[in-house]
């Protein structure tokens, strides 16, 4: 960081952030020094508190009210971004630094057309603007750009409001590009496709862009360098490979652990996962900020690191960066965690069964149909499933946004009507309705929701939330449901104090401790998981997936665990199903999932989720489309509007069989096992149970 | 959208069956025989039985109502017991007035709270807000009664620029009219000001919040455009909602104001109505004033429907 004679295209240079808090300030980003070249792409990867979305406001000088830049220079193309007036910020916003939102829904006017949106950022005659803007759609792949762009926002899918949002960022051809999150509202299909379309434009066009996100797959596949924020501060930098492969940093080394590999499993070892919490953003601390979590912290980290450099253009902010750098010790926890689960039972009971289960959303009339007195039409959201669960089974489901996938969990836990089928329940009928479930049902089938923070009760205490079910279900009085609070409390890692404590004093982590507490509470048999890990951080994710599985091996729960992760559910579940447009499309134990042959489906889910372990460049199968509108009626195979196999017109017509394999693997599709073998491109199985060292 | 308004319409047609039915009960279940009110106390009890069963009053309730009602809609609005003449054009001269009041109020007070409500939104917590937040409150703290003969003492007796006595002509046109509007349009738009001001300050704080305003600046859009094409679009969404909901009162609640300057509008029927204890004349006033809520209702419901695309094109 000496050379002074050559300029990046940005340079931050020990940049200070900070908030104004009903009086005090906040430090909010310490000292951060970056630079970004022309033509490269650089990946910010923090988890939430870490200051990543600051830094990336900071860039484009358009904090919120209370932020401001208090040390430090940001340095654009020979422009001081740090102390330009902020109306000559706007020479500068879209014309030379563009954005592109997380939330593509809520970024767009949503009473304006599209193509106004685009088009008033260009001052040109409006036939020419009209004419640009097409050309502009065409260019982010819109699918009928005259359409688009005569559609109001709430009209498109997320992934073309996301196209449009790439497309105003481009519309000025910009030399930086700040990208927040882009693709993470995306499905993991829409979201293989949008990144290639970013990559492929910045590449194509000589654009740099920084990348500002907590998913460090997407960061391996995108990006030429990384900076790991935390707290604030930079704790590693440096060219992506050499960072993933032999990260310095205990943080990077423990984050890029606790994220699971593609077909690894809960059979093969537990998660590496981070203890403790990331501290407090502006939190003044003396020494270095990861080292209550750090397991090699010794006395001299009591006093704050510098950052350090290390060969090959990388810093680390570690005291003890050199012994790692020489393999003198080791930064990778190599605790008792990593000793495999055994499953022990053999002979299991089934616990839910579930037959040909139907759910339809009823649609409003139209006037016509309302005069005819025609019934109303509907839409099919779960189309015939049908699975079984065994005692201490975890079945994962995995599907994308609108696959039924919710509505599925919420007919088993009695919350939706269906149209059809039936549920068996420990060897009894279970009654679609809630009100027809006795109180003991009700005890033995729980649930964890995804949002965290609408799950709990804002207004109750930890230890209220908890001794309820205890008080209704096991019939405890309240002295001894009190007790068992703190018992709860403590198999969920958290400690007694927690029990007084309202969830809004909770971080995301901690109150889904709580709801998992609150769902083991009663002793289920089942366990309804709702995506219960997908709002958490990484490093958070790990220790809730780790304490999931130990509560599940405890109590000999069997659980559905829905989630759009294939890696997360790989690795939680014994028995993975597919569902796309309500229909299940395989069913195989998590293994042989990962192994060919594949569904069509399966195999393009499975190619677009970014690997960690190595670059393997953009998903070779790039599904054409979105998934189509519940609206459609498709005859046939649901998929057969984008399956990259479609056979010819059978697939379009005619339901394909279910057809099963030596294996077990069960799987919806007109192509016979031979035919699927020779399609199938790539092996996704890698065998962990021989690399766990 | 034609769905929507038809729903509407449907809903409308419900709000006035039912207040009709509640006016109509109300009218029965007040003290008091029609027929001795009519005829007065000395009348016999042959003479009240005759015009008993003239007007129906021996008929069962339903049939009553149901007679009413077709009155009502044929346009015979019965005799006022008062006045002596027929309701129905009396009311049609009061609304013609209260509508030509409503019309300047609109015109004095809207561009005004709106100008006031951007400025203290788009500066919130600043100077200009706080002096804004605090005058238009301190403004509507103040009874009409107070606020009116306040205006009276300035721009009347003192500066002599309009009357103090607003009493028009029957039939006179606006233009004559106008200059006698003036206060009594100014005293209704202090209480509506605040109101309004308010309203577009909170949508215009909500929108500067929203993700979009962002992408618009970041798009390096001039901050007028911004301010102007983006935020305040969405933003006075629930404003014009109000306004529109406001224009019922408007057109029947100025009692206050109407009295104050001698205003015939409708609200001062209305008093006039009570105070005589004029019940045909009471039923008129009050549904014509059902009829105006509800149209201004109806009006709102589709503003807010034509600025929201989300519901225009569902």
């Amino acid at each position: 960081m000496t050379e002074r004679n050559h300029h990046p295209l940005l340079e931050i240079k020990d940049l200070d952030v900070a908030y104004r808090i009903r009086g005090s300030v906040r430090r909010v980003l310490r000292g951060v020094s970056l630079r970004v070249e022309s033509g490269s792409i650089l990946g910010v990867v923090g988890e939430s508190g870490s200051g990543k979305t600051t830094l990336a406001l900071a860039i484009l000088r358009y904090l919120p009210k209370e932020g401001f830049i208090q040390a430090g220079e940001i340095w654009f193309d020979e422009h001081p971004i740090h102390a330009l007036p902020l109306e000559q910020m706007r020479t500068i916003w879209g014309k030379e630094i563009a954005f592109v939102p997380q939330d593509p829904s809520s970024s767009l006017n949503p009473s304006i057309k599209i193509g106004e949106q685009v088009a008033e950022m260009l001052h040109l005659h409006p036939d020419d603007a009209r004419a640009r803007v097409i050309q502009l759609f065409k260019t982010v792949q819109l699918a009928d750009p005259e359409h688009v762009a005569n559609s109001y926002p709430h009209q498109l899918s997320g992934g073309m409001q996301q196209r449009v949002l790439i497309a105003m960022a481009l519309n000025l051809k910009p030399k930086l590009l700040v990208l927040d999150e882009p693709t993470s509202n995306l499905d993991t299909t829409t979201q293989a496709a949008v990144l290639k379309l970013i990559c492929d434009l910045i590449r194509d066009r000589g654009m740099a862009a920084i990348y500002v996100t907590h998913n460090l797959r997407l960061v391996r596949q995108v990006c030429d360098r990384v900076a790991i924020l935390y707290a604030g501060e930079l704790l590693e930098e440096g060219p992506t490979q050499q960072i993933f492969d032999q990260p310095n940093h205990p943080y990077t080394r423990g984050l890029l652990d606790s994220i699971p590999r593609l077909g690894e499993n809960k059979s093969h070892m537990r998660l590496r996962s981070l203890e403790g919490r990331i501290p407090l953003s502006g939190e003044p601390t003396l020494g270095c900020n990861y080292r209550s979590r750090c397991h090699l912290s010794i006395e001299i980290c009591e006093q704050h690191p510098a950052l350090f450099e290390l060969s090959g253009s990388r810093v680390s902010r570690c005291h003890r960066w050199d012994e790692i750098d020489r393999g003198e010790i080791d930064n990778r926890k190599s605790s008792a965690e990593s000793i495999p689960i055994l499953r022990t039972s053999k002979k299991r009971l089934p616990i839910l069964g579930i037959e040909d289960i139907r759910v339809d959303f009823p649609l409003q009339r139209t006037f016509e149909e309302f005069i005819g007195r025609k019934q109303p039409r509907k839409v099919q959201a779960v189309g015939g499933v049908k699975f079984e669960i065994l005692k201490g089974q975890t079945l994962g489901l995995v599907g994308e946004s609108g696959s039924g996938k919710t509505t599925l969990a919420r007919v088993i836990v009695g919350l939706q009507d269906t149209a059809g089928g039936t549920m068996r329940f420990l060897s009894s009928a279970l009654p679609s309705r809630l009100n027809g479930r006795s109180m003991e049902t009700l005890r033995q089938l729980q649930m964890v929701f995804q949002n965290t923070d609408e799950a709990l009760n804002p207004y109750q205490t930890v230890e209220e939330i908890l001794r309820r079910p205890l008080q209704r279900m096991l019939g405890k009085n309240r002295t001894a449901a009190k007790r068992d609070v703190l018992f709860l409390l403590d198999s969920v890692q958290l400690s007694a104090e927690y029990a007084k404590r309202l969830p809004s004093q909770l971080s995301g982590g901690e109150r889904q401790r709580v709801a998992i507490a609150r769902a083991f509470a009663s002793h289920p048999t089942l366990l309804i998981a709702d995506e219960p890990v997908s709002s958490l951080d990484a490093s958070v994710q790990a220790a809730v997936l780790n304490l999931l599985n130990d509560m599940q091996e405890k109590d000999g729960t069997a659980a559905l665990f829905i989630s759009h992760d294939l890696a997360v559910v790989g690795y939680l579940a014994d028995v993975i199903a597919v569902i796309y447009r309500g229909q299940l499309m395989e069913v195989a134990e998590a293994h042989e999932l990962f192994k060919p042959p594949y569904h069509p489906y399966t195999e393009a889910l499975l190619s677009a989720i970014p690997k960690i372990e190595y670059k393997n460049g953009h998903a070779k199968i790039q599904l054409k489309g979105e998934i189509p509108s519940p609206l459609e009626k498709l005859e046939g195979c649901p998929f057969h509007t984008r399956c990259p196999h479609r056979l010819g017109e059978i697939c379009d017509q005619e339901q394909p069989p279910w057809r099963t394999l030596a294996s077990g693997k069960r799987y919806f599709c007109h192509i016979d096992e031979d035919g699927l073998q020779k399609l199938s491109q790539d092996n996704y199985f890698r065998d962990y149970a021989e690399l766990k060292e | 959208m034609l769905r929507y308004v038809l729903r509407r319409l449907g809903f409308l047609v419900l709000t006035l069956i039912l207040t009709s039915m509640i006016i109509f009960a109300m009218t029965q279940l007040l003290p008091g025989d029609t027929a001795r009110v009519i005829l007065g106390r000395e009348a016999g009890e042959g003479a009240l039985e005759a015009l008993r069963e003239e007007l129906g009053l021996n008929d069962p309730l339903p049939l009553q109502y149901g007679n009413w009602l077709i009155h009502f809609f044929t346009g015979d609005w019965g005799v006022s017991f008062s006045t002596r003449s027929a309701i129905l054009p009396l009311l049609m001269g009061r609304l013609r007035n209260s509508l030509m009041l409503t019309v300047v109020i609109l015109f004095m007070s809207i561009p005004f709270a709106i100008l006031l409500g951007l400025s203290a939104g788009l500066r919130e917590g600043k100077l200009l807000d706080n002096l804004i937040s605090v005058g238009s409150l301190s403004v509507v703290g103040l009874p009409e009664f107070v606020s009116g003969l306040v205006l009276i003492q300035i721009f009347a007796f003192g500066l002599g620029w309009f009357p103090a006595n607003s009493s028009i002509r029957i039939g006179s046109s606006f233009l004559e009219a106008l200059p006698m509007l003036i206060l009594p349009a100014l005293t209704a738009t202090l209480v509506l000001l605040a109101y309004v001001a308010r309203l577009t300050r909170a949508g215009v704080i909500e929108e500067l919040k929203q993700p979009y305003v962002r992408t618009a600046d970041l798009k390096g859009l001039p901050r007028r455009t911004v301010i102007l094409k983006h935020v305040l679009r969405n933003a006075l969404t629930p404003t014009i909602t109000v306004i529109a909901i406001s224009f019922g009162w408007m057109i029947s609640g100025l009692i206050v104001v109407e009295n104050v300057f001698n205003y015939p509008g409708l609200g001062r029927m209305l008093l006039f109505a009570i105070e005589r204890r004029d019940l045909p004349l009471l039923q008129g006033v009050t549904m014509l004033t059902v009829v105006g809520f509800a149209l201004a209702n109806l009006a709102a419901d589709l503003i807010y429907a034509t600025l929201t695309p989300r519901i225009r094109l569902s």
